[in-house]
């Protein structure tokens, strides 16, 4: 008689003890459905067309818009062109290809202004982009940044801990004195450093700051779990067939210490989720004419003084209800794949 | 603490003299011809072998002269001294509240663990700590100060009354964004020791249930949340940068990114370096304050 049924593994039981958790399951869908919709707009299907200014500058939401409908479109402030142009100067330099181009662009600038809408299910911004998409596209920025720093500072914490826990000796000492070094900096200090440093705009230099100035979280914990792996028989089974260092680290050790890796990536998430909010909002992270709800927020502290209240409440809410439902899941995660700690 | 500390000049020195390239560009600006640069180069001492430039660097730390601020011209241990009251202003207010109602909440919500005010509780933890600093200070400073007249809406003064009146805003919106990550933190600190043997033996001698909270787990509570404090209390000096840029309060949060916004290098320098050592310095206090909390600890 064969024994049947498998026992369960680390990664089903966690499934199994996640699955009884009603506010983690509810948490999962919410990022789920987030993550499809930004999957979505990244591949172009939704919110490729937010750039287009579809409606007047800040056309209100439909739900409040009913009694103060604006003027005419045309006579918006900032619709474009200045109503008096300064006079013509005959040392222009530029002046022939200026109306060159202005001959060409005359009709495409035109003709889109005249069929603004009033008003939008979530309002406009000041050019008149669609609010709904426009925060679509920024969270696409927000989260990949959030994603892809938290892999890299995972990676690279989880490298260096195994590194450190594996071999002990010199190399740990080596990597505690880097560690206490990274940690003696405050991490908001040593972000706005090395980003007055770069010296350069972009989504891939936020992904590198976040990336290289938070791996000392992971390292600490990784490492803990490398000093505790190495001396268990089955690591010294693998020695004993032959096995490299490189493999029992990486083969036979890592698998036993990634569901850590994991929660680490969940919690990091969040955090750098908001700290790209801040560097964009600061001006320090995504460069101009890319959209996150850093630069939203940076726009809309201006707009709420002239009674703009929506690109506001869009991109704050949009993030509270991505980073509450995160980091309840990332809670759930946590106590499902360690159960000791409750 | 002596090698953190030279790791820490290290990185510095990387980072701004290998990954910052060439500060002469930075400083003579966008009009510039070889000659200026080759002047600027050599007043920085850029064009000096890299071992020369480290000595500087050390000896720029070791007397405190960091020489001047490429933005303004004043000297940079001038801007962090007269930049240290008003950041001081607004943080010694925050981390004593913080602290004080971090632990009577904490304990209260620990007092009911597991009941439905406590999961809610906490629900409101989460869902405050996943909305923005950003959000908290834009809304209140638009409702309380802008629209309600409450608060002045930012602006320093000369007096430490004037000033008080100047932070009380960004005292209640830092205790605002503080107060949920400081009581979970603190919850879960608390609850660690209600589970504990002596905590029975008090109970079961009869004491009320408030005299073993406040007295018997508060003391042995107390050495996590000691150790947060302190930790805490360096990073604060930065960390408030946001709440210092939106009111105006010129503190050293706020000249951190200024900095950053011009390029102003030794400036950046001078506040890393200094964080980094009072970061060190707290640490050696905490370890010192355990051993009057817990008279077990013993220091080697």
């Amino acid at each position: 008689m064969h024994a049947i049924h498998d026992s369960a593994g680390l990664w089903t039981l966690a499934w199994r003890r996640l699955r009884g958790d009603r506010v983690a399951m509810a948490a999962l869908a919410v990022v789920a459905a987030f993550l499809l919709l930004l999957a979505a707009s990244a591949s172009g299907i939704v919110a490729a067309d937010w750039e287009e200014e579809v409606a007047v500058n800040y056309a209100p939401p439909a739900f409040v818009a009913a009694p103060a409908a604006p003027a005419a479109p045309g006579t918006a402030i900032a619709g474009g062109t200045a109503p008096g142009a300064p006079p013509a100067n005959e040392f222009d330099p530029l002046a022939g290809d200026l109306r060159e181009l202005r001959a060409t662009l005359g009709q495409a600038v035109a003709e889109p202004a005249a069929e603004r809408a009033p008003s939008l299910p979530f309002g406009a911004d000041k050019w008149g982009h669609d609010i709904i998409k426009k925060t679509i596209k920024g969270g696409e920025t927000s989260v990949v940044v959030g994603l892809a720093a938290a892999a890299l500072a995972v990676g690279l914490g989880t490298l260096f801990g195994a590194f450190s826990g594996f071999y002990g000796g010199v190399v740990d000492d080596f990597f505690n004195w880097f560690y206490s070094v990274f940690t003696s900096i405050p991490s908001i200090l040593m972000i706005l450093t090395v980003a007055a440093v770069l010296q350069q705009k972009g989504v891939l230099t936020i992904v590198l700051i976040l990336g290289l100035t938070g791996w000392t979280g992971p390292y600490r914990l990784i490492r803990a779990e490398y000093i505790k792996h190495k001396a268990r028989e089955y690591v010294m089974a693998a020695d004993a067939i032959g096995a490299s260092a490189w493999r029992k680290m990486f083969s036979h050790i890592f698998p036993n210490v990634s569901h850590v890796a994991l929660v680490q990536v969940s919690i990091l998430v969040v955090g750098f989720i908001k700290a790209e909010v801040i560097l964009s909002f600061l001006g320090f992270g995504v460069p101009v004419g890319v959209v996150s709800w850093g630069s939203m927020l940076n726009e809309a502290q201006n707009e709420l003084i002239l009674g703009k209240w929506w690109q506001l409440a869009a991109a704050a809410s949009a993030m509270a209800v991505l980073v509450t439902a995160f980091s309840l899941f990332a809670d759930a995660l946590r106590d499902a794949l360690d159960p000791k700690v409750k | 603490m002596a090698p953190t500390l030279l790791g820490v000049v290290l990185l510095v020195f990387v980072l701004f003299n290998w990954v910052g390239g060439d500060p002469a560009y930075i400083l003579a600006g966008k009009m510039s011809d070889a000659a200026s640069i080759e002047n600027i180069r050599r007043q920085l001492g850029v064009d000096q072998p890299w071992y020369v430039q480290l000595g500087i660097f050390l000896k720029q730390i070791a007397t405190f002269d960091f020489g001047q601020s490429w933005a303004t011209g004043e000297a940079v241990s001038d801007i962090i001294t007269s930049r240290l009251g008003p950041s001081l202003t607004v943080l010694v207010p925050l981390t004593v509240l913080e602290t004080v109602l971090g632990i009577a909440l904490a304990l209260a919500v620990a007092f009911v663990r597991g009941s439905l005010t406590d999961r809610a509780v906490m629900l409101a933890c989460t869902v405050g700590m996943s909305i923005s600093i950003l959000v908290y200070i834009i809304v209140f400073q638009y409702w309380l100060a802008y629209k309600a007249g409450l608060f002045p809406v930012q602006g320093w003064g000369a007096g430490l009354l004037e000033n008080l009146r100047f932070a009380a805003l960004p005292i209640l919106i830092g205790l605002a964004v503080s107060l949920a990550p400081t009581l979970r933190l603190y919850r879960s600190f608390v609850l660690d020791e209600v589970g504990q043997d002596y905590v029975r033996t008090a109970r079961a001698k009869g004491l009320p249930e408030r005299r073993v909270m406040w007295v018997h787990v508060l003391r042995n509570a107390a050495i996590p949340i000691i150790t947060h404090v302190m930790a805490s209390l360096p990073a604060m000096l930065i960390g408030a940068f946001l709440l210092e840029r939106f009111f105006g309060i010129p503190g050293i949060g706020r000249e951190v990114i200024l900095a950053v916004e011009r390029s102003d290098f030794p400036v950046i320098k001078a506040i890393t370096v200094y964080v980094a050592v009072a970061t060190m310095v707290f640490n050696l206090l905490t370890d010192l304050l355990y051993q009057a909390v817990d008279p077990r600890v013993q220091l080697k």
